[in-house]
């Protein structure tokens, strides 16, 4: 598969080499109605894929799989092979909550939790089990300053993670999701409720956490995409309103060669 | 009529409205405060009543079982209405038991207090023979308090915005340390309230406790002793003796308790929420 970026030639062993995701045949249904049909394919590692189509198409829904945030919703059945490094994630073994350590996610609209923003950031590591101080101090700081927020907050790390402005409350909640060293990181339209330069903070963060994490992006915005990803997947929705697989593939080919008219129709403004 | 006079119609509706109420606490405060302040001192506030008809002494026994009765009441409630709430907003599934359970706490919150008073003598004094006492008191209580509690718990769990819930399970935290570190926490300045509207109300309770506590105008010196509370003793004061202005008397401390408890309920509110919001 032709990427389209060049590997970094440092081959040391990366935190993202270690997970491959696929899913095949993927079916998705909220009780009797069906949101996605048959989606299948492969997440490269240590890249940036973006999922885009217009709204509704279920592009959301498919990206909680991965974390299997759905199982929160009543009712929702999920078919198909999803898998990481060959295993389901949906098989009764998998513990959910290691499944959620590393595979990790950010949302739509900023949720820093109403603590101070070092707590913010300590939640996931205490909840594993860390309590030493120094060691806490030593993950937080890293963490920050992985999301590029560090040199903004570093005197006020006591201050409640509220206090601060939305776009700096998203990259808390980037530093939050790091600081449990997860190897995917899921993202959920982390944009839409920021403004544009906080935007693009956010799109230099995500370029550079590429080079050690899976990143799989939902955005509408599809300048965005084609300036932030490697692979593009273009969902959309049928007549019965479930969510297709219509294109997948390097982002260059599908933004200024795509293989599909609906997609070329997407791209070019036609609808959406 | 024009869009203008109905403005004013609804205008003077509504101050009047305002204005009525406000009339009234203030007459009855100050009926209360004009008949009563004369015999607050310090005498008053220490001294233990007589009990009989005679209507002399202070009101010490009747301050320090209400407070005994706060602390074993809230003691007691706590557990059982916090735990309900979490399970009715957490774990529980919308089906036809959580709808029972729900309709029937709902149910138990309008059930006027002489009943759960009876209930209460029923079963706390006469079958299980606590006697009049400060147990038996605290139970029924509880048994009264425990919907308002559950329904202001689970109302303040409710209220707590989905996506901190969504972000603590998606960083790979069980469910209960959800609950412990983020829904609780969060939840806290509507649970700490509704706490505090049930001590008002312990403080406040007549009826219930009439037939559950006893007419001992003694000092209790146990969880099975008997007692009366404030409003008991204003109660007793009035109905048996002629000691109109101590009865007054027992009516502004207790005013002045509730106007205490809430004027700190609202301070503690206030501050809760500026803690929450970052503001400080």
């Amino acid at each position: 598969m032709n990427i389209g970026y060049s590997l970094p030639t440092n081959k040391a062993h990366r935190r993202c080499d270690l997970v491959k995701l696929k899913t095949q045949g993927v079916n998705l249904y909220y009780c009797n109605f069906q949101a996605l049909r048959n989606i299948s394919l492969e997440i490269p590692e240590c890249a940036i894929t973006s999922i885009i189509g217009p709204s509704g198409c279920g592009k959301s829904s498919f990206l909680r799989i991965f974390n299997r945030m759905n199982d929160l919703i009543p009712d929702v059945r999920v078919e198909g092979t999803i898998e990481m490094n060959g295993i389901s994630i949906y098989d009764k073994t998998v513990d959910v909550v290691e499944l959620r350590k590393t595979v990790g996610m950010v949302f739509q609209k900023p949720n820093p939790f109403p603590m101070s923003v070092f707590e913010n950031v300590a939640f996931g590591p205490r909840r594993h089990g860390i309590n030493s101080r120094g060691i806490l101090e030593e993950i937080v700081e890293k963490s920050l300053r992985q999301a590029a927020l560090w040199d903004e907050v570093k005197d006020k790390l006591h201050n409640s993670g509220l206090a601060i402005s939305g776009g700096q409350q998203q990259r808390l909640c980037i530093a939050r999701v790091l600081a449990v060293e997860p190897s995917v990181i899921l993202m959920d339209e982390p944009c839409s409720a920021l403004d544009p330069i906080a935007t693009l903070k956010i799109e230099d963060l995500m370029r550079n956490l590429a080079s050690d994490y899976t990143i799989i992006i939902v955005t509408h915005n599809m300048q965005q995409a084609a300036r932030v990803s490697d692979m593009a997947a273009f969902l959309m929705m049928e007549e019965d309103r479930a969510g297709i697989l219509v294109e997948y593939g390097p982002t260059s080919q599908v933004f200024t060669n795509p293989r599909d008219k609906r997609t070329e129709d997407y791209i070019t403004g036609r609808f959406g | 009529m024009s869009a203008k006079s109905s403005h004013r119609l609804a205008m003077a509706f509504i101050w009047g409205g305002g204005a009525i109420t406000v009339l009234i606490l203030v007459s009855i405060i100050t009926y209360v405060f004009a008949n009563g302040f004369q015999v607050i001192n310090w005498e008053f506030l220490t001294t233990p009543p007589q009990g009989g008809l005679s209507g002399e002494g202070g009101i010490s026994t009747a301050i320090v079982t209400t407070l005994y009765l706060v602390v074993i009441t809230t003691v007691l409630l706590i557990p059982p209405g916090l735990g309900a709430a979490i399970y009715l907003a957490e774990y529980a599934t919308d089906n036809w038991l959580t709808r029972t359970i729900r309709y029937g706490v709902e149910t138990l919150a309008g059930v006027p207090s002489i009943v759960f008073g009876l209930f209460g003598f029923a079963l706390f004094v006469t079958v299980l023979h606590f006697n009049f006492s400060l147990l038996s008191g605290a139970l029924t209580l509880v048994c009264l308090l425990l919907p308002t509690l559950i329904r202001t718990a689970e109302e303040a769990l409710k209220a707590v915005p989905p996506g901190h819930r969504d972000g603590a399970l998606a960083l790979g935290a069980t469910k209960w340390q959800t609950i412990q570190h983020v829904l609780l926490p969060a939840a806290l300045p509507g649970i700490v309230t509704g706490i505090i509207l049930c001590v008002g109300r312990v403080v406040e309770e007549t009826a219930c406790l009439y037939v559950t506590l006893g007419g001992s105008a003694a000092m209790p010196t146990s969880l099975l002793s008997g007692g009366r509370t404030l409003s008991l003793h204003l109660f007793y004061l009035a109905m048996e003796t002629r000691a109109f202005d101590k009865a007054m008397g027992t009516g502004v401390v207790l005013i002045a308790t509730i106007i205490i408890i809430n004027t700190f309920t609202n301070w503690l509110s206030r501050r809760f929420q500026t803690i929450m919001s970052g503001a400080s």
